[in-house]
């Protein structure tokens, strides 16, 4: 198929279509609108089903209903649509049943703002619903990979029977890059072959899509189960990229998203000033790649690890927990829907390395 | 001697448990209509249930059918997921008065008012049952509960919510009925109307939603029998029995 | 000439089925059942006339009513 020029928004609309996903539930919300807007007419032209439902509770629900069928379904939402699919969302890891959730995040809390931001890492990597339970966070860094990603995402949400949440900012949502779809969009998923699918009670015993057992035995054994799925997929399903990565550089950077191609900008320019940093991006927010991030952040030559998001400093406790203070760790953020510079990256590189600005 | 016939048996919907309901709890009754009603209509293999957050959280152990269970309030929204990915298969939610009428307002207006084709059963017992007795939505006023010691003040609490005329409201064609099965001529009328709620969504016509005036023996401190005449005498004057939305009677 | 059949381990002896019969020929017993409730039992077998009212009054689906030969189905259920 030839390289198209997409909106993010659209593109992620299209990618679940490429990937067998025709059941989209969605509520409008600034910076993922046009996805809505771009599936109502494209879905009906592929058989699928589009609901504007009348909140992001509904949605949430909707979607369990509907992934109980054993079809492939999704929303896109942002930030405090999210907080509100945080019921529905523990609800559906409980029953273990896949589903396929894009938060295009923007800047919080509450309200907040419609500009980007990276500060539901909290919400998405440790769980923002109640209960023993996570769910595979995926974070892209731009359109292409978005469209990967979200049809990655279907897998992983099949293979695992769990939650799985891309989360992109408001600037992979909005703006537009090429991108290339599959040359074969996978067939609309059915219930054949999945023996948890409610497809009606003939010539066998019912089967229900529960998260209740009041008995605590049996709820510390679906806990457990829980655990043990999560712990299978940390072992198999981590992905990490890393940019410019030597036993040259004396910082490593970590950044996730947009922000770490950001990140890659300065990296670049800084080369050209002769001080060597290197990216690790994690792809995968969880399963985190810890191991990948310990090895190179404890290579001699690595002074320090900066983390760069947009938030105040949500993944860095994760870096600060892997590296266990083996490392100078530093941070530098902004948030609010401010987007930082590759200067300001640049300036804080520089700082950590007591390195005076020339020019 | 002439052969035995059976004339009257547990229907095959309904599974063999013995329900943890109280005794004299008309749970067991609708449950049965609609069992019954599934059998009659010979869908029971491909439907599906959404069970609320209530006493009869459980409904999926007494039921031969696959079944859903839904956050409170939630069922409206799972079964509309559900149904407009399966539009081939019967949907319908069992909801008691706080899932439908307290958390659940918004999804079930909405689904009604987007005219989803599934069938609502809302069990209307004027409390909130599992959790112990406190007030309901539907709540008499005056009547005691663990959160009105004193009785359902109305100037506190509003007055109840009238479900069925307030959804039959909406301009989007649907069937709302409301009806008791506090003695035995009334289930006998209660059944005819879940049933047709259920061959209306066979036929692909509506939403459709039958509210069922239901005791609470254990909560309203009453013995079955006298819980019974109170559905008759307290709640039938405020909660009118009726049909107040058919799309066959539009039609005509 | 009809009868019904109480399975009285599902009886709950809320007692609904006695006040319903129209022939008043269910009474309740003097045993309990395993579940600790004084259980509903047909009395008089021979007035049955198979209406099926305590059937359909019967909350826990305990009631099984049965008939043979010439059967008056005093209405539809």
């Amino acid at each position: 198929m030839a390289k198209k020029l997409m909106k993010g928004n659209e593109a992620i609309g299209e990618a679940a279509i490429a990937a067998g996903a025709i059941n989209y539930f969605a509520y409008p919300i600034t910076p993922q609108s046009e996805v809505a807007e771009y599936l109502c007419w494209r879905l009906p032209e592929v058989g699928g089903v589009f609901v504007q439902a009348e909140s992001e509770v509904a949605v949430g629900n909707m979607l369990f209903g509907a992934a109980a069928s054993g079809c492939r379904v999704f929303t896109t939402s942002s930030s405090p649509g999210i907080s509100l699919m945080q019921e529905s969302i523990s609800y559906m890891a409980g029953a273990h049943l896949p589903v396929v959730l894009v938060n295009i995040m923007r800047g919080g809390p509450g309200l907040g703002g419609i500009l980007p931001a990276q500060s539901d890492y909290f919400q998405s990597v440790k769980g923002g619903g109640h209960g023993d339970y996570r769910i595979i966070v995926l974070a892209p860094s731009s359109v292409q990979e978005a469209v990967d990603l979200v049809i990655l995402a279907f897998d992983l949400a099949d293979k695992y029977l769990t939650p799985v949440m891309l989360i992109g900012d408001g600037m992979i949502g909005q703006m537009m890059e090429s991108v290339e779809f599959p040359a074969k969009y996978a067939k609309p998923a059915t219930p054949e072959g999945k023996d948890w699918a409610l497809t009606g009670a003939k010539g066998r015993a019912s089967r229900i899509a529960k998260s209740l057992f009041l008995d605590p035995a049996k709820l510390e054994i679906n806990s457990f189960k829980l655990a043990d799925k999560y712990k299978e997929i940390q072992k198999s399903e981590t992905r990490c990229e890393l940019y410019k990565v030597s036993d040259d550089n004396k910082v490593l950077i970590t950044a996730y998203g947009t922000m770490a191609r950001i990140c890659q900008t300065a990296i670049d320019e800084l080369e050209e000033e002769g001080i060597s940093a290197g990216l690790f991006r994690p792809v995968t927010l969880f399963p985190y790649s810890e191991k990948e991030l310990y090895a190179e952040s404890t290579k001699k030559n690595i002074k320090a690890v900066l983390t760069v998001e947009m938030s105040v400093g949500q993944m860095v406790e994760d870096v600060q927990r892997i590296l266990k203070g083996k490392r100078r760790i530093e941070f530098y953020g902004r948030t609010g829907g401010i987007v930082p510079t590759p200067n300001e990256v640049k300036d804080k590189v520089r700082e950590i390395l007591k390195i005076k600005k020339t020019k | 001697m002439a052969e035995i016939t059976t004339i009257f048996k547990r229907p095959q919907s309904l599974s063999d448990n013995v329900t943890h309901y109280c005794p004299g709890c008309t749970h067991g009754i609708i449950h049965r209509l609609v069992a019954e009603s599934l059998d009659e209509l010979g869908v029971r293999e491909r439907s599906v249930g959404v069970a609320p957050v209530g006493c009869s959280v459980l409904i999926y152990n007494y039921f031969n059918v696959d079944f859903l269970e839904a956050p409170h309030g939630r069922a409206p929204a799972l079964a509309t997921g559900f149904k407009r990915v399966r539009p081939d298969m019967i949907v319908f939610t069992y909801q008691g008065d706080g899932d439908l009428a307290s958390i659940g307002t918004n999804e079930i207006i909405h689904a009604a008012n987007r005219g989803e084709k599934f069938t609502t059963i809302f069990v209307n017992n004027a409390i909130y049952g599992m959790t112990g007795g406190q007030m309901a939505p539907t709540t008499m006023p005056g009547q005691k509960s663990t959160t009105t010691p004193g009785g359902r003040d109305v100037n506190l609490a509003g007055y109840p919510l009238r479900v069925a005329e307030m959804l039959a409201t909406l301009r989007t064609p649907s069937f709302i009925a409301r009806t008791t099965v506090y003695d035995p001529i009334h289930t006998v009328q209660a059944k005819k109307l879940i049933k047709k709620a259920f061959r209306l969504q066979i036929e692909g016509k509506c939403f459709s939603l039958v509210e069922v005036l239901s005791t609470c023996p254990t909560n309203w401190g009453l013995s079955p029998e006298a819980a019974a005449k109170w559905v008759k005498s307290d709640m039938m004057p405020y909660y009118p029995l009726g049909v107040f939305k058919d799309p066959e009677r539009e039609e005509a | 000439m009809p009868g019904v059949k109480i399975d009285k381990n599902y009886c709950k002896g809320c007692e609904l089925c006695v006040k319903a019969c129209p022939m008043q020929i269910l009474k309740m017993s003097k045993e309990i059942n395993l579940k600790g409730y004084f259980f509903a039992q047909l009395v008089e077998p021979t007035r049955c006339i198979g209406c099926r009212i305590c059937a359909i009054t019967c909350p826990d689906v305990a009631i099984e009513v049965n008939t043979h030969g010439t059967q008056f189905v005093l209405f539809e259920y």
